[in-house]
């Protein structure tokens, strides 16, 4: 089953962050998304430009509308996701424990019900 | 992170939205910074054992306020303090707290909160320091390192702008569409001194200043946060941040400035300017240019370029024509000038600085300019002069440094030729 790992903080904290700090994280993620990529088993990794970037369409009676914003405020925003193919959830549960150890961030687990995996090559990707 | 890490990033967080709300309950900036102090040091006392609370500014409010009130009880009548437990027990009460703060009080209520720091007869200095001491909530020996002044000095001139507040009397009513507009304009402005002394570097603490960049961003992302819709609070906030991104490589190791088209690129913060392009983005698709907007939309044609020879100085030229309408101003000439000596060369560009020398003449960029499309048109004396005027005008070891730097080249090229 293909999963995809939503991950929500408070953007304001993690804006905030040090070069050192983020490359701290990204690292110690980056070691545990290792062990899913030598069995082939880990998707793309994606991070979000901030919420201030974020632009929300909705239908509002028969018209489009643009919003400036993100979908919804709240306190904590979604700042990117991953995807894995694992066999159970508690295996998901498992590796998001590890990819999160030592930060204070969330991660939501969602089943993925369509993948179509796309064009692109990742050489569009910027690594940090 | 440890505990109390975590709980300063929440009380920081909160601040504004906290402050605000105290400052609309008693309509005076002591009394409501008292409040808030008082309910921060509860807060030390009581999260770290009973946890964070659903919603700290909520918290801050009602404790900050009930301290307040009971300060007030205790003075006037000398009677005891309800016990410790009720203040501690209360999260039946923030629920129902939360619920009766709406969005749209609190947004106001932190307008207004940075509005009172931007009073008109404020001046820059003061709107500045007093924003920082009300808004940021850094303490007066912090402002005054970054101001370069003494701490006494600095509580004098905070001390004389809250006296300056409290006899303007801004209206706590909640305000109407045009006020509101006219309130987010002058606090836009105000942010954006704080984030130009941080970014001048004219003087004082590099590291100080540099934090004051980030509490000027920190804050105009909260605006933005309150008034998504707005272009130019897109566009401002998109100008600091693609100004910010370029920090670390806007000085050499020997803390000498670095010109744009000499920097480092790859210093250049990506993630920053990949912000910043999107909220320009964002801004232009409602049409209703301002300044902000513009001169972001410049900024952001400069992190475009991955050379300096990819510059679009074309459009750059085209902007700050724009810009020249919307705000005339002979620096704004003057910064125009730099990209017609790029597409119609250095004459051109001398043509257009003509006719700004006298009300330039005591501008320290308007000579260094001048000397630089001089000494590129090969006119070397004309091009010293300049440069001499330039550094009598300089107001840093740096700015006269740099100055210094073209003398010297001029005086190779004489030399060679």
């Amino acid at each position: 089953m293909l999963y995809a790992l939503l991950c929500y903080h408070d953007e304001d904290v993690v804006t905030s962050w040090s070069k050192a700090e983020d490359d701290a994280v990204l690292a110690k993620r980056r070691r545990v998304q290792q062990g899913m990529i030598d069995q082939g088993r880990m998707g793309p990794a994606v991070r979000l430009v901030p919420t201030s970037a974020a632009t929300t369409i909705r239908v509002s009676g028969n018209e489009q509308i643009v919003l400036d914003g993100p979908f919804a405020e709240t306190k904590e925003q979604l700042l990117g996701f991953y995807m894995v193919d694992c066999d159970s959830l508690d295996e998901v549960i498992e590796f998001a424990k590890r990819l999160k150890e030592g930060e204070s961030v969330t991660f939501e687990i969602r089943p993925i019900r369509i993948f179509e995996k796309g064009v692109l090559s990742g050489k569009e990707t910027l690594a940090s | 992170m440890t505990d109390p890490a975590w709980i300063e990033a929440a009380l920081t967080g909160a601040r504004p939205q906290a402050m605000g709300a105290l400052l609309r309950y008693f309509r005076d900036l002591d009394r409501a910074q008292e409040a808030f102090q008082e309910a921060c040091l509860r807060a030390m006392k009581h999260w770290p054992v009973k946890g964070p609370p659903r919603d700290p500014a909520a918290w801050l409010i009602f404790v900050g306020r009930n301290a307040a009130l009971d300060h007030v009880r205790r003075d006037s009548r000398n009677t005891a303090l309800p016990p410790e437990d009720k203040i501690s027990d209360l999260d039946d009460v923030e629920t129902d707290m939360a619920e009766r703060l709406d969005d749209a009080h609190y947004r106001d209520d932190i307008l207004r909160l940075m509005f009172v720091c931007c009073h008109p007869d404020l001046p820059a200095t003061q709107q500045v320091a007093l924003a920082l001491r009300i808004v940021s909530g850094l303490t007066v020996p912090e402002i005054a390192s970054a101001f370069l002044v003494g701490e006494k000095a600095m509580e004098q001139r905070i001390t004389r702008a809250k006296r300056r507040v409290a006899e303007a009397n801004v209206p706590f009513a909640a305000p109407d569409a045009a006020e509101r507009a006219e309130r987010l304009g002058a606090v836009a402005a105000m942010l954006y001194l704080v984030f130009n002394e941080g970014y001048s570097a004219s003087s004082g603490d590099s590291v100080v200043r540099a934090s004051l960049c980030d509490e000027a961003i920190r804050l105009m992302r909260l605006l933005l946060r309150l008034f998504p819709a707005e272009p130019e609070i897109m566009g401002l906030l998109a100008l600091m941040i693609l100004q910010h991104a370029r920090t670390a490589a806007r000085m050499d190791a020997d803390g000498n400035a670095v010109l744009l088209e000499d920097q480092d690129r790859s210093l250049w913060k990506r993630p920053l300017i990949d912000e910043g392009l999107a909220l320009v983005d964002k801004a232009l698709r409602h049409r209703r240019p301002g300044p902000y907007q513009v001169q972001a939309a410049i900024a952001a044609l400069h992190a475009r370029a991955a050379r300096p020879e990819d510059t679009d100085w074309q459009e750059i030229d085209l902007l700050y024509q724009t810009l020249e309408r919307l705000q005339p101003s002979p620096v704004i000439t003057l910064n125009r000038s730099v990209a017609v000596a790029k597409t119609r060369g250095v004459e051109a560009a001398l043509d257009l600085l003509a006719p700004l020398a006298e009300r330039l003449s005591g501008y320290f960029y308007f000579h260094g300019v001048r000397g630089a499309f001089l000494s590129e048109a090969g006119r070397s004396e004309d091009a010293r002069e300049a440069f001499d005027r330039a550094i009598s005008l300089a107001r840093t070891p740096a700015e006269a440094a740099h100055i210094r730097m073209h003398l010297d080249k001029l005086s190779e090229k004489t030399r060679v030729s």
